[in-house]
């Protein structure tokens, strides 16, 4: 009888904690969706860059002109609102049907500790574009999309943790393959979105489903 | 086994006392309606356990005004946080040895 009551009381202590502290409405199929989205990014931004001369130096963006370059920064923010977009939807969903609060402290504070290593991020990229560095955009976006990911993962599925560290490594080892860097990013951005997507649906979405 | 009983905290006995420690455990603070929409239970039962955890010395409260509207904040104490996770232990000590004995 007492055993019982401690082992609820322990259960009920986990799951307040969990839950007001952590996010947990985020869907796992946004993260999917998201890659693919990445993926067909990246494959245009690939034929884009196929139509420039071979002999162009693309890692030096004098040499790429500025038409390409506003080109590439549109289908960029393409993928970013179409991802975001599709998660903000996808999540409000799941978080109707189970009915969690989808505007709440714990989502605000996921949304600040996620967006604000990202938004340093993004601006440090745009000073990467602005000195003609364009080489180092791509594993620099993969580096501070994992500190984002490494950060937040403190106020939702601590699993978001293993993502964050596979785009940071995945980054660090692009630094060294410049030339390379779009594959870098497809993979990073688009098949590791997919992989953590499918494994955090099945984890926790399926079954509530 | 003496000791694991006297480490079992009356004051966090109880499920709406055992809520406000948690939450307030993993967080610096919490407002009075969140921790009623995450507890679920009403103003007045609310408020009497915190009195009860604020007697203790387990609980801060604090009063300011957001927007020109009253706002009370709760935090945890550091003894609170102390005797809540000498709460914790003995009861998964607890547990322990009753699953040795079975």
């Amino acid at each position: 009888m007492e055993n019982e009551k401690y082992i609820k009381d322990l259960s009920d202590i986990k799951q307040m904690m969990n839950r007001s502290s952590r996010f947990i409405s985020l869907s796992g199929l946004a993260g999917v969706f998201a890659g693919f989205y990445a993926i067909i990014g990246a494959v245009i931004a690939k034929d884009l860059l196929s139509e420039q001369d071979s002999d162009v130096d693309m890692l030096i963006a004098d040499s790429m002109n500025r038409e390409l370059i506003m080109q590439l920064l549109f289908v960029a923010i393409a993928v970013l609102v179409l991802a975001i977009g599709t998660a903000v939807f996808l999540t409000t969903r799941k978080a109707k049907n189970s009915e969690e609060k989808i505007w709440d402290s714990t989502s605000k504070r996921l949304l600040i500790n996620f967006f604000a290593p990202l938004t340093a991020g993004g601006i440090f990229c745009l000073v990467l574009l602005q000195y003609g560095l364009v080489g180092l955009i791509a594993p620099c976006m993969l580096i501070f999309y994992g500190l984002a990911l490494i950060h937040a993962s403190k106020y939702t599925f601590s699993d978001l943790r293993s993502l964050g560290y596979s785009n940071l490594i995945l980054g660090l080892i692009a630094t060294q393959f410049l030339s390379y860097g779009l594959y870098f990013w497809a993979v990073g951005f688009g098949l590791f979105h997919i992989v953590y997507g499918i494994w955090m649906y099945n984890k926790y979405d399926r079954k509530n489903a | 086994m003496k000791n694991i009983i006297s480490n079992i905290n009356k004051a966090f006995d109880h499920r709406v006392r055992l809520g406000i420690m948690s939450v307030l455990m993993v967080n610096d603070f919490a407002d009075f309606n969140s921790l009623k929409e995450l507890l679920g239970v009403t103003d007045g039962n609310i408020a009497s356990h915190i009195k009860a955890l604020e007697k203790e010395g387990y609980v801060t409260v604090e009063k300011s005004f957001i927007d020109r509207k009253p706002n009370t904040r709760y935090s945890a104490t550091s003894s609170g946080r102390k005797d809540f996770k000498k709460h914790i232990d003995a009861i998964e000590n607890l547990l322990n040895q009753k699953n040795q004995k079975l």
